[in-house]
């Protein structure tokens, strides 16, 4: 009997080891910062031990989860399980005309009366939210499809959005003037960026980007005469609607529709791409770089078609921000910006486009319910890009492929 | 020829930090060829430590130099467990994935570390003892150079020195080359490669929190972002001398800081961090194996 | 067609990494129509050379010619890989480089790429050009894969496909791109000896009813000897001897480049 026990208490036992020792060594390393808080300036001294015991506890049973959820990678086999089962739904819902259609229609509704039902202030959100989907969407072309991690994102978001800002200012062009012209601007800066870069390999590339994105930064902060500087520029005209004159909330409203109009228009788009001979490109270079050469696709050209579109979408999005604040400075376009959007895309599932949705949905209206959450948003964004790398790097949602069927007989393929 | 004589001292105190911290880019890019995002964050976690450590040892009554060497101290081996945890947590489960997972893992990594000191310390930024004293034999040139900036390039000096002695004789520093030479043929010849990728970020992490130390005392404050823009630049450094080598993060250092140096003391004070960022696009644009640096095609 | 002109003609072709020397002035041509083998001990230089000549590696002197059927002749010298693609000569890769995550048909239809022409216009509004173009190409590539015997799968990922199947995969994604010269490197490494055997008969099928030219790398000596019309012999990055494969079993030269490692033909 005792025998038979003993493996199992051996197992057990050298589980709560290898737990207690990594608790005590992030006791150990957060010592310092989290227990011990300086005031310099009053010359005293917070010890503030409580925080060590709840890493102490935290980090114990954290390192079982992570442990067993290792094991479970190793293993392999539930997370493939967990795919096929994702794999089924999906295609289920995309076979079943019924199934898709009812819920289309459901969700159809229930976006239209969104901004009657819920406040002004629900939908201010929602019409953030929905910009961050458009930003994550673009984003996805260029990292989730292409496999080119760009780090400078935010520059062509800012170029879109001080556009139409410095536009209205200066000659006080209209929103739906400007919004084209937001989009063309962005891409063409996108391609005078792009083409020198393009041919760095992945890790250097998310260098130079970021180096580009921090420059743009720097100088509409220190270029006065151009950029207005750290001030930025204020009285930004929102959207006109056919010459009339709208109040605030009607205002919200209607940019909330020009949101959604926008963000199907996007969705379209990118479903589109992403099954056409350019989409396949893009994938193939992502997949691997010098088969792709091999196959007789132009790396450059299809890098640059990526990052310019890339960066068509971010500088739409900025003209609609500059639009929705009525105010721009450049202390909206830092790095952490890129980073949001980056983890967006990765949380969702590179290359899925209804991942990209539910992860902008996640990563910003989570935060806005759950007030005392959002204090921790970065550090959650953060750990989250880490954990989603080392445990699912495919995100919540894996990118389906088109399938198609064949009659032997005709040998005619019909996507579906 | 003060003036100049200021700018090109200036630059090579900076030069010699920038030095300090790429010397981690690189020791970790030539072993794993990963950019470890994270490092900048290292170096600004060894500062913090090296800040509450030295006010809790200043309130205890202890001064001068042993508490600069006890706050370095310690926050050398703070900052080296950190870079050895955070290789275990992001990096080790990513050896075998796609390029890019282990690049947006370190990402992550360092967005968390920025959070995690912003909130468990303060956003603003905290004033950092003055841990380096004014030498009397410094006095006559005081004008030009300050003894924390004659420190900080000695020190770097030294631990250059050590470090390309270490590499170069100890056992451990010929099994690091000849991981960076070809991983799968070390491992065969009984190097144990997952040791040699901890030590080099124990090294590198502890190379980190000695600029950092210095560099605090020199200007005397620090916050939570100085580790970002820090990183960047000495990646910059280290890209510049060409990334895997040691003698290329050094002179890529000192260029670096020579360029900021003369470029916004000859050029304008507003575009600092625009010269280094603009210069890291044109090297990696135009001379992407950096200066000292070897090109290297992918097996096909 | 004539089978005494030539698809590729390789003059001298050397090629330097640093100080070391791959390739030794390599004269090789291959005629219209005829399977050529190259072999030789490993590191002997021979993918080095597939580089060489499919533009991945830029060779240090030499002269590389291909010569499409009913078309002016090109050099290859400084083409980029896509624009060798471009003028008909595609290839495989010893250590197989599928697109992992796309499926099987999609990896043909990658390759038809540089055949088409719909743009991100095109795609976007589903003109009917684009859609026309897209169906050609749905039927043109599952016709590839029926050839190499792959139609089951066309829905699979490429990754989930066992390994005898990837490399047929890499075969038809190759002939995707309509060469009349193809580069096969080791495409029957890992395959058992019935593998083995149907991709001889594919090999075979590609040259007569496609008319192409293939130069194939390749250890299985069986193999080798009977699909080649002509086999060359390469070792230390020169060519020790070159014949037919009578001749070449017979060299005193290649036996002993040969027994200089383990023999496992």
């Amino acid at each position: 009997m005792a025998t038979q026990w003993k493996p199992l208490i051996e197992k057990i036992t050298s589980e709560l080891v290898k737990s207690l020792l990594v608790a005590a060594w992030f006791m150990f390393l957060t010592f310092p910062l989290m227990v011990i808080r300086v005031h310099p300036l009053e010359r005293t001294i917070e010890w503030r031990w409580m925080n060590m015991i709840y890493v102490g506890v935290g980090s114990f049973f954290l390192s079982f989860i992570w442990r067993y959820l290792m094991e479970r990678k190793d293993g392999g086999n539930s997370k493939e399980e967990g795919d096929t089962w994702q794999k089924r739904v999906g295609l289920r819902i995309r076979s079943d005309k019924r199934i898709s259609l009812s819920g289309l229609i459901a969700i159809g509704i229930f976006i239209f009366i969104f901004p009657f039902i819920f406040s002004s202030y629900q939908t201010q959100i929602m019409i953030t939210a929905l910009m961050y989907v458009m930003l994550g969407l673009g984003l996805n072309i260029v990292v989730g499809l292409a496999g080119l991690l760009d780090l400078g994102y935010v520059a062509f978001y800012a170029v879109g959005a001080y556009c139409y800002a410095l536009l209205n200012h200066h000659f006080g062009l209209s929103f739906w003037m400007a919004l084209p012209l937001s989009g063309a601007l962005a891409a063409t800066f996108g391609i005078l960026l792009g083409f020198p870069v393009l041919r760095l390999r992945g890790d250097y590339l998310a260098i130079v980007t970021l180096g580009f994105g921090e420059i743009i930064r720097l100088i509409l902060e220190n270029w006065n005469e151009f950029s207005f500087g750290p001030s930025g520029i204020a009285g930004i005209s929102r959207p006109g609607f056919f010459g009339m004159e709208l109040s605030l909330q009607e205002h919200t409203v209607y940019l909330y529709f020009i949101m959604i109009m926008l963000v199907v228009l996007t969705v379209l788009v990118v479903s589109r791409l992403r099954n056409s001979r350019i989409g396949r490109a893009w994938i193939a270079l992502r997949e691997d770089e010098v088969a792709c050469q091999a196959m007789g696709i132009d790396k450059t050209k299809t890098k640059l078609t990526a990052f310019a579109l890339g960066a068509t979408w971010a500088g739409l999005v900025g003209c609609i921000f500059a639009a929705k604040t009525t105010f721009i400075n450049p202390a909206s376009f830092t790095f952490m910006e890129s980073a949001m959007i980056l983890s967006i895309v990765v949380l969702g599932g590179m290359g899925s486009i209804v991942g990209v949705i539910l992860g902008a949905f996640v990563l910003i209206l989570l935060p806005e319910y759950l007030r005392a959450f959002s204090e921790y948003r970065m550090l959650a964004f953060g750990a989250a890009m880490v954990i989603i790398m080392v445990f699912r790097p495919q995100g919540i949602i894996t990118g389906i492929r088109q399938r198609y069927e064949f009659h032997r007989n005709t040998q005619k393929g019909k996507a579906r | 020829m003060d003036y100049f004589l200021e700018l090109f001292l200036g630059g090579l105190t900076r030069g010699s930090i920038y030095a300090l911290i790429a010397l981690g880019y690189t020791m970790v890019y030539g072993i794993i060829e990963l950019i470890n995002f994270a490092h900048g964050e290292v170096y600004m976690i060894g500062a913090f430590t090296a800040l509450i450590v030295a006010s809790v040892l200043s309130l205890m009554g202890m001064s001068g130099f042993s508490l600069l060497i006890l706050a370095g101290l310690i926050a050398v081996i703070y900052a080296s467990a950190y870079g050895y945890t955070i290789e275990k947590v992001a990096y080790k489960p990513l050896r075998q994935a796609p390029r890019l997972s282990p690049l947006i893992s370190a990402i992550g990594m360092s967005i968390f570390l920025q959070n995690y000191v912003l909130l468990s310390q303060t956003s603003d930024f905290l004033s950092f003892p003055a841990l380096i004293e004014e030498f009397e034999f410094m006095e006559p040139v005081s004008h030009i150079m300050r003894s924390s900036e004659l420190v900080i390039v000695l020190t770097t000096a030294v631990v250059t020195a050590l470090l390309t002695l270490f590499i170069k004789f100890s056992r451990i520093g010929k099994a690091m080359r000849a991981t960076a030479q070809d991983k799968t043929m070390a491992m065969l010849l009984g190097v144990n490669v997952n040791r040699v990728i901890s030590v080099t970020f124990i090294i590198g992490s502890g190379l980190a929190a000695v600029g950092g130390v210095l560099i605090s005392s020199h200007i005397g404050q620090i916050n939570f972002y100085i580790g970002f823009i820090a990183g960047i630049k000495a990646f910059t450094a280290a890209v510049l001398g060409g990334i895997g080598s040691i003698p290329g993060a050094v002179l890529g250092g000192l260029v670096l800081g020579w360029t900021e140096s003369f470029a916004t003391g000859y050029v304008s004070s507003d575009y600092e961090d625009v010269f280094a960022f603009g210069l890291l696009v044109f090297i990696l644009i135009f001379r992407p194996a950096g200066i000292l640096g070897r090109t290297t095609s992918e097996k096909v | 067609m004539n089978k005494t002109q030539p698809a590729l003609e390789v003059k001298g072709l050397t090629m330097d990494f640093g100080g070391l020397r791959a390739l030794d002035h390599i004269d090789l041509e291959v005629r219209q129509g005829e399977i050529v083998a190259l072999i030789g001990p490993n590191g002997a230089g021979k993918t080095t050379f597939f580089n060489c000549i499919t533009g991945i590696y830029e060779p240090t002197k030499g002269d590389m010619i291909i010569h499409p059927r009913g078309k002016e002749p090109v050099r290859l010298n400084r083409l980029k890989p896509n624009i060798v693609t471009e003028h008909g000569l595609a290839r495989t890769f010893q250590n197989i480089r599928l697109f992992q995550k796309m499926t099987v048909l999609e990896n043909v239809m990658v390759a038809r790429h540089c055949r088409t022409k719909s743009g991100i216009a095109g795609a976007i509004f589903r003109t009917p050009k684009t859609r026309k173009e897209e169906a050609e190409m749905v039927e043109f590539s599952y016709g590839l894969l029926e050839k190499v015997g792959l139609a089951q799968y066309v829905n699979e990922l490429a990754h989930e496909l066992p390994y005898g199947a990837q490399r047929r995969l890499e075969i038809a994604r190759a002939m995707a791109t309509e060469p009349f010269l193809l580069l096969l490197d080791e495409p029957a490494a890992g395959m058992n000896p019935k593998e083995t055997n149907e991709l001889d008969k594919l090999i075979t099928k590609l040259q007569v009813e496609d008319k192409l030219a293939i130069l194939l790398i390749e250890h299985d000596m069986k193999l080798v000897m009977s699909i080649s019309n002509r086999i060359y012999v390469m070792d230390y990055g020169s060519m020790i001897a070159q014949g037919t494969p009578h001749e070449i079993a017979e060299n005193p030269n290649v036996i002993k480049a040969y027994l200089g490692e383990a023999f496992d033909a």
